[in-house]
């Protein structure tokens, strides 16, 4: 059996785990258009504030492709797809013949048709390592402009803290990390964000830029030495769409993985999934999603029966000392508590908790979280003591022992 | 493999385990200097109503979601079963945290990075010291698949 991975990253990773957990024997070949052996995505903005150096984002141990078995090529991007010869065709000009093939491309990050964007001098992207590291070069005594204040935006913006000279986070939207996060707890973080020397120009649009100079709906402008676009993603859906898979904003896939091309898979940022909690299907650009993708497709593509039901979205993040966890969808009644630059809101309807946001109060947010992944209805568990906190406590006994007693 | 259960109806809620755990995993040999101030034990024991009790470690799942969400593949499961996690990879981002149905990962004593239980073969008890210290046999080491 000849296996083809198209990217190297979190869905990757662990569709070769997946793969050699079913099969020890097929070739595996690795297609990367980056230059460096995997490394957790998101640690690029801890590289880049100083905190690991880029060998410690590794993602696996130096030795792991070599136990797996896998050949990697570096730095050769998948150019076209042709299911019907069963061939990936590389940059370099290589053709890979593949009896099962997966597509984890990951993203694109999104440019926003603003005005005079080319009059910029130095602009950047924060994506990947080499933009990381780019960025680190440039960034030390600079004024920053940051377009976006979600969360590539703002942990991008955290890691500039301490060298850039002054950094300046701009989005349309009122308020940061608009997508996961209510009124008051983007409150919370833009408070400590400020804290940290960041400036925001929110709720107002970046309309044009004339070189070094950016200006804003509101008449306002700011001048900035370099400015870094951090205005979403979107997904590297084209070679399946190129070669006639099914796609709409991600490719799109079955349970177990399949795209609608015969015996190519797709895993990660790329591709949709059910989205158990809105209960639709969309792409949830998370990285424990990739895993669980690509874990789901490198079983099933050696033959093992995997099926990934259960997508959520779930997102953990640190920034300027703050923790943050979310869930879920916010919708129905919600409970809220909070105190300072602490804040909880838990959602609930139709008997079941929905979703929640947590700041600077995450321990336990697991518990939550399970409620919402195997959607346990609320009459059977206490739900006046998990407003309070996390705890298994609240569910039954039976529920509990199973949990405790058993080999999980 | 072996791994920890515990048994609520025999939990007395004495919170021993917790200070067996923080001793063990201190690196201290004097338990009055590994004990004072604050502990942050690996094991936590929650007190319910009605009297009930019980500890909460890692279950060492078979598919462990905690793995699968590690930004920085910092948490893997060994050869052994044990799932464990390299501190001087965590970056504290949490996102275990956030997956563990079970509460049983959590921010360490600096809140720098997440700690875990690891069965007491990160450190020099031997077997795994809650197990070991508890009067009432509420939590054992054994082997139930």
């Amino acid at each position: 059996m000849r296996y083809v991975l198209i990217g190297n990253s979190t869905a990757a990773t662990f569709a070769l785990e997946g793969i050699r957990a079913v099969d020890r024997e097929g070739s595996v070949v690795i297609v990367s258009k980056e230059e460096r052996p995997a490394y957790g995505r998101p640690l690029i903005s801890y590289v880049l504030g100083g905190k690991i150096s880029p060998e410690r984002a590794a993602y696996r141990p130096a030795d792991f492709y070599e136990r797996m078995n896998a050949e990697v090529l570096l730095g050769d991007p998948a150019i076209r797809l042709d299911p019907a010869a069963r061939e990936v065709h590389l940059a370099s000009g290589k053709v890979l013949p593949y009896d099962k093939l997966l597509v984890a491309t990951g993203s694109h990050p999104a440019i926003p048709p603003i005005k005079g964007l080319e009059t910029v001098e130095k602009k950047f992207t924060f994506m990947t390592m080499e933009d990381a590291l780019a960025l680190g070069r440039e960034a030390a005594g600079k004024r920053v402009l940051v377009v976006g204040a979600g969360l590539i935006g703002l942990k991008c913006a955290e890691g500039l803290t301490g060298t850039a000279k002054s950094i300046t986070v701009a989005d349309l939207c009122d308020r940061v990390l608009p997508n996961v996060l209510d009124a008051p707890a983007a409150a919370i973080v833009r408070r400590v964000a400020e804290a940290h020397g960041v400036s925001f120009r929110l709720g107002d649009g970046t309309e044009r830029f004339e070189g070094n100079t950016a200006y804003f709906k509101s008449g306002a402008r700011t001048e900035f030495d370099l400015a870094v676009i951090a205005a979403g993603v979107r997904p590297a859906t084209e070679l399946v769409r190129e070669a006639g898979g099914a796609t709409d904003r991600g490719i799109l896939v079955n349970e177990r993985q399949e795209t609608s091309l015969p015996d190519v898979y797709a895993a990660g940022d790329v591709c949709e999934s059910f989205d158990i909690c809105t209960k639709r299907s969309r792409v949830l650009a998370i990285l424990p999603n990739a895993a669980m993708q690509g874990d789901c497709a490198g079983r099933n593509m050696a033959g093992g029966k995997a099926s990934f039901l259960n997508a959520m979205p779930v997102n953990a993040v640190g920034l300027f000392g703050s923790h943050i966890v979310t869930a879920g969808a916010y919708e129905g009644e919600s409970y809220t508590e909070g105190e300072g630059d602490r804040y909880k809101r838990l959602f609930y309807a139709d008997n079941a908790l929905r979703g929640f946001i947590l700041v600077n109060c995450i321990e336990g947010a697991g518990i939550y979280t399970s409620l919402l992944r195997d959607g346990v209805p609320l009459d059977e568990v206490d739900f006046e003591r998990l407003k309070h906190g996390p705890s298994l406590a609240a569910f039954p006994r039976l529920v509990r022992e199973r949990k405790l007693t058993r080999r999980q | 493999m072996k791994a920890i259960y515990v048994n609520e109806a025999w939990c007395l809620g004495c919170h021993l385990c917790e200070y067996m755990c923080a001793f063990a995993n201190s690196g201290e040999t004097d338990m009055v200097r590994a004990l004072k101030g604050p502990i942050h034990p690996r094991i936590r024991v929650e007190d319910g109503e009605n009297d009930v009790h019980f500890a909460v470690n890692c279950r060492h799942c078979r598919d462990a979601v905690c793995v699968k969400g590690c930004i920085a593949g910092a948490l893997r499961r060994e050869g052994n079963g044990v799932v464990v996690i390299d501190r001087e990879k965590c970056v504290g981002c949490f996102t275990c945290v956030a997956l563990c149905p079970y509460g049983a990962i959590m921010p360490d004593g600096e809140g720098k990075a997440a700690q875990k239980c690891a069965l007491c073969t990160d450190n020099l008890a031997g077997e795994p010291s809650c197990a070991a210290n508890c009067p009432n046999r509420a939590i054992v080491f054994e082997d139930r698949g």
